[in-house]
């Protein structure tokens, strides 16, 4: 598929490495030659260095031939921009990055209709949405769901101590009565789909597909629940921190945010009534302590800093804070963090390079059983992916145990009339049905590609 | 330099010429010349064996990185060893016996040039000329460019190597994916070629004289089968020949914005319109200035064209003995050998785009002297350009001039006249072929000494693949393991 990217940000670039990967035609357009130079070397690409809005620049492009155009400028006025004039001149599918609070309100879906926006992303508020997820249920290091939370993924870490530790998969179900399926395991650096003989051990990283009552039922069942967080401290006061502080006020969590900045601050202040705004430098242990560090139920870092977010989080771990999140834009470091034992890292532009890789590849399927959500798990070794199933899949009703899957494939839920059905071998898959799919090693377009 | 990654790559092209081989190897089986084939078997296993060897036993097929000093090296590399190779059905079938003149040959082939050591062209064999023309052909687009085309492609940097290999200032992409802009200009380039090799036929060459001069013309080369080279052909031939010439001057890109139907585009392109009206005026003043020895236009003007046209895209082919020529003209041919022809195109020499933007950089600082608070920038192709590239520019040109210096030095030791030094060089190093005096269009190198021949071997070189990449690689930084 040809896709023209615009704006080469850390977003951008993240989109366009994946995208490449994937195997599409980018055109990237930025308006600093440097960046085009580096990108032109890094990938195989073609680079357009000039303004995403000049539509001689666009026509350079070809974006009357594109599939999809994408523009992720830093400014959200740009992006609509571009993107409308991409759309009068011929290209199929047009995304924006639209992130400003006054734009993300009611407003967006008349923005979106006239402008002729296939999708607005705004990274931030995704990003804020999925830590917003994990206080809830703070066992998680990641929480991912499918077909409006009707089927989630959590990804687990098993500590030393875990009630999982050493039990066969075959035997969970009947051990602790709760329908869940352990779907992929990364254990070292390798990752397993499982069958029932699979053994689990502390130390395994572990994705479990099951409704959320059920999630609620296996750790309850086992004692081990940890409470949704009702007291959490954000250190930061960025775009990310206003919807994510929105979102908990909005269920009555007490939130505190810390911002060094006193404008920042004083803004804060106003759109976020119910939450109190700290002016002062999070960086300061004791100015933490004395904001409650101790008594938070979660801590969150969300400075424009991924080091200092790690190190102020890693702090917030030594102070037995029950759940700490950090983001952290940063491959490189994402990874260190992992290493160093910090669990819930946020990244935004991971959520959406996620989310792009799904549009595309149902963009590029949509008449099979087309993808419909896509995400990455385990260090993106492993993809969970939900498809709708369509007339064209020629195994409609025949029994699980009965399908030729491949090697390193699962399937991990199915969703039929807002019921969820976690699969066993006499479960079938019919026309109409959303079916979520755990695949590692297999870059899969349509339902049929699970197949042998 | 990533040892692996080069041995891997350099292993692919030997078992590509291995496999192009087996077409001059049809062509000696239908004429029945079982030297030809015996020396070409020999030369095709030698090349698949080295192929191999390096392929698979030293080299790694790669998921590793490949750096910008990779691709100099592997294209540097791929050249000189793709020569050495490609000279061994000469040397073998015993029809040139020095294989330091069949390296020479082959050199002058794959770089398109078409500078000739044989001193009576005729007595060859037709398998051997058809592999000493298509040697032009490869080399006309480049054989790296080929290889990438064809293989499946695995890591996205062999930019690097496009960039190395193509000549000119700026290197772009057609389309956004490196195998599918090397697809498109050997599309482009075959579909040319076969137009040609029809035209030809219409006139009064046979069918393998077509195409061997259509391989001369398509890479710019100028290998002809005739000891007059194009002379004793009708003058339909002469003008499809010269146009021809002309189209494959031009920069790949301007047919691949017509091929897309944007017109508009393509016509704007600077360095187009430069390059046909350098041309227009050369022709002029040569018109002009041989008129009274010709004695008729339409004769006048076909031989001022025709040698304008061949000199400027740096193919060498020649319809008259321009050496008899009066001085002016013969000055104005040495100073289109010199301009060359448009960058992405197989032609050789300086290229036009790089004397646009050196002019145009020259008149933004003599601006500057006169007023030194101004600002301007310089632009090209409606664009203005990064500062980058401008400076890049003049690198090249104090660096080519630097090493023409030195060539001349060296060819000098020789002992010929100035005028046959300075023209070998300048004929050899822009990759023409034939130049004045000793070297003239109806002489050869024969004469020259074989380290002067090796010297001008690596002008050769050093002109087709625009100096740096055979440059780095005798700097010890590019052996260096890992830095």
């Amino acid at each position: 598929m040809k896709i023209v990217i615009a704006g080469c940000g850390k977003i951008g670039l993240t989109v366009i490495g994946s995208l490449v990967a994937e195997g599409h035609n980018i055109v990237a357009i930025d308006s600093s030659p440097e960046v085009i130079a580096e990108i032109t070397n890094l990938y195989d690409v073609m680079g357009l260095c000039g303004n995403v809005a000049d539509s001689d620049i666009l026509f350079e492009a070809d974006v009357s031939d594109a599939d999809l155009f994408v523009s992720f400028t830093g400014s959200d006025e740009l992006n609509m921009l571009s993107c409308f004039l991409a759309r009068k001149m011929g290209a199929k599918n047009t995304i924006a990055r639209i992130r400003a609070p006054e734009y993300n309100d009611h407003s967006l879906s008349f923005m979106k209709q006239h402008l002729e926006l296939s999708m607005s992303i705004n990274p931030e508020r995704l990003a804020a949405h999925e830590i917003f997820n994990l206080l809830k249920f703070p066992t998680a290091l990641k929480i991912e769901s499918f077909s409006r939370r009707y089927l989630e993924i959590v990804i687990l870490k098993l500590k030393e101590d875990s009630f999982l530790d050493g039990i066969k998969l075959s035997d969970l179900r009947t051990k602790f009565n709760a329908k869940v399926l352990v779907c992929c395991i990364q254990r070292g650096d390798e990752v397993y789909i499982p069958d029932g003989n699979f053994v689990l051990k502390s130390g395994d990283k572990i994705g479990i597909t099951a409704t959320h009552t059920e999630f609620q039922k296996l750790f309850k069942g086992a004692g081990h629940v940890q409470k949704q967080a009702k007291n959490t401290l954000i250190l930061g006061g960025g775009r990310v921190s206003y919807y994510l502080a929105d979102m908990l006020t909005n269920i009555g969590t007490a939130v505190k945010v810390i911002d060094q900045d006193e404008k920042t601050c004083e803004i804060l202040s106003e759109i976020l009534p119910k939450a109190t705004i700290i002016h002062g430098n999070g960086a300061q242990q004791e100015l933490l302590m004395e904001e409650g560090l101790l008594n938070a139920d979660a801590f969150v870092s969300l400075t424009g800093m991924d080091e200092q977010n790690i190190l102020i989080s890693k702090f917030a771990e030594t102070q037995n804070v029950p759940k700490v999140i950090a983001k952290v834009n940063s491959d490189e470091l994402t990874s260190m963090a992992e290493k160093l034992g910090l669990d819930s890292v946020v990244s935004p532009k991971k959520i959406v390079s996620d989310m792009l890789i799904s549009y595309v590849r149902a963009l590029q399927n949509s008449l099979g059983s087309n993808v419909e959500t896509l995400y990455k798990i385990m260090d993106d070794k492993a993809e969970a992916l939900e498809f709708n199933v369509r007339d064209d899949f020629a195994m409609a009703g025949v029994p699980l145990k009965d399908l030729k899957i491949r090697k390193n494939i699962l399937i991990g839920g199915i969703i039929r009339d807002r019921k969820t059905i976690i699969p066993g071998g006499n479960d079938t898959i019919l026309v109409g049905d959303k079916v979520v799919v755990i695949a590692a090693n297999h870059r899969l377009n349509d339902l049929s590609d699970i197949l042998v | 330099m990533n040892h692996k990654i080069v041995s891997y790559m350099l292993g692919r092209i030997m078992v590509t010429e291995g496999l192009l081989m087996c077409l001059p190897l049809a062509v000696g089986v239908l004429k029945k010349d079982n030297v030809s084939v015996m020396a070409f078997i020999i030369s095709i296993l030698v090349a698949l064996g080295v192929g191999l060897f390096l392929a698979s036993v030293i080299g790694k097929k790669e998921e590793e990185m490949m750096l910008a000093k990779d691709g100099f090296a592997i294209v540097a590399l791929a050249w000189i060893l793709m020569s050495l190779v490609g000279a061994l059905p000469f040397y073998i079938s015993g029809e040139i016996p020095s294989y330091i003149d069949a390296f020479f040959e082959t050199v002058s082939g794959f770089t398109t040039t078409g500078a000739s050591i044989l001193e009576n062209v005729e007595l060859m064999s037709r398998p051997m000329l058809f592999w000493r023309s298509f040697t032009h052909w490869i080399g006309g687009m480049g054989i790296l460019v080929f290889v990438m085309a064809i293989f499946p492609h695995n890591t996205g940097r062999s930019m690097h190597v496009m960039r190395a290999e193509m000549p000119g200032p700026i290197i772009g992409k057609l389309v956004p994916k490196v195998r599918e802009t090397a697809k498109i200009l050997y599309l482009i380039y075959i579909f040319l070629t076969v137009v040609q090799i029809v035209l030809l036929t219409f006139g009064d060459m046979t069918f393998f004289e077509s195409v061997v001069h259509t391989f001369g013309t398509a890479g710019t080369g100028g290998f002809g089968v005739k000891i007059d080279s194009i002379g004793g052909y009708s003058a339909y031939s002469q003008w499809v020949i010269a146009v021809f010439m002309v189209l494959f001057g031009i920069n790949f890109n301007v047919f691949y914005l017509l091929l897309i139907k944007h017109f508009r585009t393509a016509f704007k392109s600077t360095e187009l319109w430069w390059y046909l009206a350098i041309i227009a005026g050369a022709t002029l003043f040569i018109g002009i200035d041989i008129y009274s020895e010709v004695g008729n236009i339409a004769d006048t003007a076909r031989a001022s064209f025709f040698q304008v046209t061949s000199i400027m895209t740096t193919t060498g082919f020649s319809t008259v003995d321009f050496n008899l020529w009066p001085s002016f003209s013969k000055t104005v041919l040495v100073i289109l050998m010199f301009i060359g022809a448009c960058a992405g195109s197989t032609g050789g020499g300086i290229k036009v785009s790089r004397f646009i933007i050196a002019i145009k950089s020259i008149r933004r600082d003599i601006k500057k002297m006169i007023n030194p608070r101004s600002v301007a920038s310089v632009k090209f192709e409606g664009k203005a350009l990064d500062s980058t590239t401008v400076n890049g520019v003049g690198v090249y040109f104090a660096i080519y001039f630097i090493l023409f210096f030195v060539l001349l030095l060296l060819v000098s030791l020789n002992g010929f006249d100035f005028e046959t030094n300075f023209t070998a060089v300048a004929a050899t190093y822009n990759n023409i072929g034939p130049g004045l005096a000793g070297v003239g269009p109806m002489s050869s190198f024969a004469a020259f000494n074989p380290f002067t021949k090796i010297v001008l071997s690596f002008a050769m070189l050093l002109g087709r693949l625009e100096i740096f990449p055979i440059l780095f690689i005798f700097a010890p930084f590019m052996w260096k393991k890992k830095s």
